[in-house]
């Protein structure tokens, strides 16, 4: 019974991980798949961890219990709009879309923090007082094995995610719109010439991108961090970027890449006795290295969305 | 018309400029006194000969992640692996530095040696990827950055001490510092390392636009598959492009472990220098010159930055939504050259 009472261990600290990944990583998806590289991913997360934090220490006496989640909904809100940023930048302007990622980044990480100094005086906030907390699933925790693994001491945001995750794939391959997101990244002008606003669906694109982004900080800001500084979240937007890419670009392949990133990442936590005897350092660095191995050998060369990374320029051939 | 050369100079000035400007209202907007923000960040920067010396430190490290980022963009590759690359270097170059005494003449080129060919292998492997397999560099540099600051940190507690939170010392044969030059900024922490990564842009210059091998770089930065109808080896070139990008960052380390602190202490988080030298290369239009401007501009603005909250009580951080702008701005450029040639016409 080892072996089950491992996963029993591993399970519930693995969804934990996954979930702001999840939802990042959609965002991710969504944007990509319109043609607009998003390697502000990071800064988005950033922005609604901020967001999430600040909102939540705000208004923790007016809402309650309900708190944690208004939060994760009003840093949606703020991260699309964050989002316009890029959109304007990489659209409109047609900046160089790498680029005006990684000015993203710079700006979530400077804004939040000087903001941070400005209201609470410090360079991190307090402690939120209304976090999420794990919950048993009722009458789902019962079943046996299965119940422990799964439902029981488990947060209902990573259920949130993986629905999404679904959500996302219904949305992109099973609707017109879906239709229409996806031929604007792979062919713009072709779908210009079918009556498709290119612009118009690129937005939409990356303002969903930002909206998940922000939600992927802020729950990865109230469940496992629990304040916000500077590095409250460091890297996590890349490693949804990586999920993107080792998902192929797919919603669905993004959420088996963010649930085993945050598999390799309970590992190190987990405190399984099989693994007392591996040094740290190689749990820690295991789910990069994984990565790097994956992508070599099994899965190959993927391909992005045609379009991904060019700018739209009406007229032009 | 405008000349595209003039373009090239204009647009990073006005980008900055427009900056400067966005900074100034957000300080208006919080209550600040933009000037006297900026008269502090000034002084922070060049108000002593202390400020100086801290500010030609933090440009070295600047002007070689610079130039990583840059070479790598000109062939067409994205490197954002330069703060991976800049901390194996640094390690390698105190492990050297600090494991053995030796005549300086030897140590300390051996140190610098060690440090680029550790940033360079931390390159080749991404760069190998991409070759090969067609795996997306920007993902296996994310990895390796990764890879390299828990590595380092378990390094420097396991290998190189006994448990301790930094490495040893270096030995004076292997640093770069300098009394003299320390003596003359009221002993701030400046050392040779900038005469090096001054050197080093006039290599990447030469290297990229004087030889056929920096010709093959930017024609596959062109079109790979026009360089492969030309008879370039693209793949090999792409490997290349990632060595030497990776040991230009690795140098970077160096600067840190040989010239600035003489150890290496463990990182929780990463050190920046890399990321910067994205912003850093981007302002400078990925251009060898440019990127040395761009260094002693985002070198200046971060160590003047740290005068502000003393001085005029702004958090420092604003100088990162600075920069942050300034990117966007670069970026934008089609807008701004949109706006000009329109004001051109007008002119008329």
């Amino acid at each position: 019974m080892a072996f089950i009472d491992s996963l029993q261990s591993i399970i519930p600290i693995a969804l934990f991980y996954s979930a702001p990944l999840i939802f990042t990583a959609l965002g991710g998806v969504v944007s990509e798949r319109s043609g607009v590289v998003n390697i502000g991913l990071e800064g988005l997360m950033v922005m609604g961890a901020f967001v999430g934090i600040v909102f939540n220490l705000t208004f923790a006496d007016v809402f309650g219990a309900a708190t944690p989640w208004i939060s994760i909904i009003a840093a949606a809100v703020v991260g699309g709009i964050f989002a316009l940023l890029h959109a304007v930048a990489s659209i409109t302007f047609r900046a160089d879309q790498v680029v005006s990622g990684v000015a993203i980044n710079f700006l979530a990480v400077g804004l939040g923090v000087f903001l941070t100094k400005q209201w609470y005086g410090k360079g991190q906030t307090d402690m939120v007082q209304q976090p999420f907390y794990s919950k048993s699933v009722p009458i789902l925790s019962e079943i046996p094995v299965i119940g422990e693994m799964f439902f029981a001491r488990a947060y209902y945001t990573s259920y949130l995610a993986i629905f999404l995750a679904f959500v996302g794939w219904f949305v992109l391959y099973k609707t017109t719109f879906g239709l229409r997101l996806r031929s604007v990244g792979e062919h713009p002008m072709a779908a210009d010439t079918n009556g498709i606003n290119v612009y118009k669906m690129r937005y939409i694109a990356v303002i969903l991108s930002g909206a998940l982004g922000g939600l992927g900080g802020a729950v990865f800001a109230l469940t496992i961090a629990l304040n916000f500084s500077g590095s409250t979240i460091v890297g996590q937007g890349f490693m949804a970027l990586a999920a993107v890419i080792f998902g192929k670009w797919h919603p669905l392949g993004a959420l088996g890449a963010a649930l085993f990133f945050g598999f390799a990442q309970s590992l190190s936590v987990s405190g399984l006795p099989i693994l007392d005897n591996v040094p740290d350092v190689y749990l820690t660095i295991a789910p990069y290295l994984l990565t790097i191995l994956a992508l070599a050998g099994f899965i190959g060369r993927a391909e992005a969305p045609k379009a991904s990374g060019d700018p739209y320029i009406k007229g032009s051939r | 018309m405008f000349s595209n050369r003039l373009f090239n100079i204009l647009i990073p000035t006005i980008s900055v400029f427009l900056g400067l400007l966005a900074g100034a209202i957000i300080m208006l907007a919080f209550g600040y006194n933009p000037i006297e923000g900026y008269i502090a960040l000034w002084n922070g920067a060049f108000g002593s000969s202390y400020f100086f010396g801290e500010t030609i430190r933090q440009v070295t490290p600047y002007i070689f992640t610079g130039l990583a980022v840059a070479f790598a963009f000109r062939s067409g590759l994205f490197n954002i692996g330069a703060e991976g690359q800049v901390i194996v270097g640094w390690l390698v170059a105190v492990w050297i530095g600090s494991s053995f005494e030796a005549p300086m003449i030897i140590h300390l080129p051996l140190t610098i040696l060690g440090a680029a060919l550790a940033g360079a292998f931390w390159g080749f492997i991404p760069g190998l990827l991409k070759a090969t397999k067609g795996v997306h560099e920007v993902i296996i540099t994310i990895m390796m950055n990764y890879i390299a600051l828990h590595l380092s940190n378990y390094m420097i507690r396991n290998v190189l001490t006994d448990n301790q939170d930094s490495s040893n010392r270096i030995a004076d044969s292997a640093s770069l510092s300098s009394t003299w030059l320390m003596e003359l900024t009221d002993y701030s922490r400046i050392h040779w390392g900038i005469l090096i990564a001054l050197f080093a842009a006039f290599i990447m210059w030469f290297l990229i636009e004087k030889t056929t091998a920096g010709y093959e770089f930017r024609a596959v930065g062109f079109n790979p598959n026009a360089s492969k109808y030309a008879g370039i080896n693209v793949k090999k070139n792409i490997i290349l492009s990632m060595v030497i990008s990776g040991a230009f960052a690795g140098l970077a380390g160096a600067m840190e472990g040989l010239g600035t602190f003489g150890y290496m202490p463990s990182h929780s988080a990463f050190t920046n220098l890399g990321f910067d030298g994205i912003a850093v290369a981007l302002l400078g239009g990925n251009a060898a010159l440019g990127t040395v401007i761009a260094a002693f501009l985002f070198g200046s603005l971060k160590v003047g930055a740290l005068n502000m909250p003393t001085s005029a009580g702004v958090p420092s951080e604003l100088v990162e939504i600075v920069i942050a702008l300034i990117i966007f701005f670069v970026a934008s450029s089609y807008f701004i050259r949109w706006i000009l040639l329109r004001f051109k016409k007008e002119g008329k």
